[in-house]
């Protein structure tokens, strides 16, 4: 009796563990399944090269350049606020800060990555947006830079406490080391440290790059949502989420729309895909080399 | 004493916190001569070795009192700068700690951080410091592998000669041959010895025979407080104290 009731617990745990594997085969099976068809109706290359995204006109223009190129701009501008403001803190946090403040900051750099994406949003166009419209005298304040500096805000708090992981991985040692030669603080920073935690700090980096490219909601709110490819950071934007987000509320089931949303989100998937692969590569690297030495 | 006092410590007590760690300590190291503390495990002895070059600095909730001079200059006035001090006062550690770099760039950083520029004279002063430090015949073809291929021992070689490189007066030793074989630890006391001709130096050591074969003068550290220092022959032949005469017998530690 016994003995099945551990089997019991055993099956019921790998059935558990098993799941999210299956949720993940199943959201790839769904991605293909209802994404592939819109390439029976447009060539993959005039899919993602295509300039025009008209997909309710008659005839329907199906090019998401203009939205990949708006993902690009805003994850690109999110990396700007991102890492000097993630690495940054890391930095004053692992290095710097003494007990106190870390005891205070730590917290409020977990607590900036609990609010809803959705507060970001409102946020974003209450305060930011107004701001920047303001300030630089635009058209409107819901534009690429306005998203870029909410995303990478958002982002702050991952790039952040991965790039203190790495630097904490690094032994106390090498900074003795540095400090009994003459070196100071800024030298043992910049010339010991950083480059000991170097992949680390670059798979933070990753990982907040594909947390900005995903971030759909607050995109959404405060992006702009105008399907043209950007001129420049001042133009509104509809990067690849926001895009799926407000527009499959409208697309017919099974009509070509409906498909290439989720051929978009297929595109977004295999990319951020590729990013978290890069970063565990690159993490795994680093744990390799740290461990010779430590 | 005859020699000549390179750094002098007086009444140096220290705290980590509430705990009261050294108490009341005067010591001189002289002038190239080498200075060995010894004492069993938490007396006290690394804490007041890192005292020397100010790495307790880096600890922190520490409270220091009494103080410590170098060339008869206080090394913790405010006006003093650690980074000048620790230039002048190396330090080799128990487990030796290569930067994960090449060999040419563990012994080459000392220096670049130190504001020498010219290769010439870095090429010139790493291969110097390599040959001082008894590796560079082992090395030397290939000086741009990286430091964390070597041995243990060979290792501890070359952070003794990242230490040379910026030509300090003074070279403290913090239990380096904890983690080494004999033959490697051998060869670090023979380097000591070579070393004292132009450092002087300070080792803290658990190894009481190595305290015996390498130094000219020994202090015993007991729960904080020096119990004596006086010249290694005295310490080990005749000491004063019944503590000091039962550590170096064997009888506790």
């Amino acid at each position: 009796m016994a003995r099945v009731k551990e089997k019991a617990i055993r099956w019921t745990l790998a059935a558990l563990a098993f799941s999210s594997l299956i949720f993940l085969v199943g959201i790839i099976i769904v991605l293909f399944k209802e994404g592939l068809p819109i390439f029976k109706a447009v060539r993959p290359g005039d899919f993602i090269f295509g300039k025009f995204w008209y997909p309710t006109y008659d005839p329907p223009e199906f090019g998401i350049f203009p939205l990949i190129m708006a993902s690009m701009w805003v994850t690109l501008g999110a990396l700007c606020v991102c890492v000097p403001l993630g690495v940054g803190s890391a930095l004053y946090l692992n290095e710097i800060a003494g007990f106190k403040q870390r005891s205070l900051l730590k917290p409020a750099v977990e607590v900036l990555a609990s609010i809803p994406s959705v507060v970001y949003g409102f946020f974003g166009m209450v305060v930011v947006a107004p701001f920047v419209q303001n300030l630089l005298k635009l058209d409107t304040g819901l534009c690429a830079l306005t998203a870029s500096i909410i995303l990478g805000v958002m982002a702050t708090p991952t790039v952040c406490s991965i790039a203190e992981d790495a630097l904490n991985c690094v032994p106390n040692s090498f900074r003795e080391a540095s400090f009994a030669v003459g070196a100071n603080r800024w030298q043992t920073l910049t010339q010991v440290v950083i480059p000991a935690a170097g992949s680390g700090i670059s798979t933070a980096v990753i990982l907040g790059i594909s947390r900005a490219i995903g971030e759909t909601m607050t995109v959404l709110m405060v992006a702009g949502g105008s399907a043209v490819i950007p001129k420049s950071f001042l133009d509104p934007v509809r990067p690849m989420t926001s895009a799926i987000a407000a527009e499959m509320g409208e697309a017919p089931v099974g009509g070509l729309h409906y498909h290439s949303l989720f051929a978009i989100a297929l595109i977004l998937f295999i990319v951020t895909f590729v990013f978290n692969i890069i970063a565990e590569l690159v993490s795994r690297k680093f744990r390799i080399r740290l461990g010779q030495s430590g | 004493m005859p020699d000549n006092a390179k750094m002098k410590a007086e009444k140096v007590d220290f705290f980590y916190g509430p705990r009261h760690a050294l108490k009341g300590i005067d010591l001189d190291i002289c002038e190239n001569r080498v200075t060995a503390i010894i004492g069993p495990s938490g007396c006290g002895k690394s804490t007041f070795i890192r005292l020397l070059n100010r790495m307790n600095e880096l600890i922190p909730n520490t409270i220091l009192k009494g103080k410590i001079s170098l060339d008869g200059r206080d090394i913790f006035d405010p006006s003093v700068d650690p980074v000048e001090i620790r230039r002048r006062v190396g330090m080799v550690f128990q487990k030796p700690n290569p930067f994960p770099k090449s060999i040419f760039e563990n012994i080459a950083y000392g220096l670049k951080v130190n504001g020498v520029s010219s290769r010439k004279i870095i090429e010139e002063r790493v291969v110097k410091s390599l040959q001082e430090a008894a590796l560079w015949h082992e090395i030397k073809d290939r000086i741009n592998d990286n430091a964390l291929k070597l041995s243990g021992g060979q290792q501890q070689r070359l952070c003794i000669a990242r230490c040379l490189a910026v030509e300090p007066e003074v070279i403290l030793f913090d239990e380096p041959c904890a983690s080494l074989d004999p033959v490697s630890t051998q060869k670090i006391e023979e380097l000591i010895l070579q070393l004292k001709k132009d450092y002087t130096i300070a080792i803290v050591t658990h190894n009481m025979q190595q305290a015996a074969r390498v130094s000219d003068y020994t202090g015993f550290f007991l729960l904080g407080e020096l119990i004596e220092f006086d010249r290694t022959q005295r310490i080990f032949t005749a000491p004063s104290d019944k503590r000091t005469e039962d550590y170096v017998t064997g009888r506790f530690g």
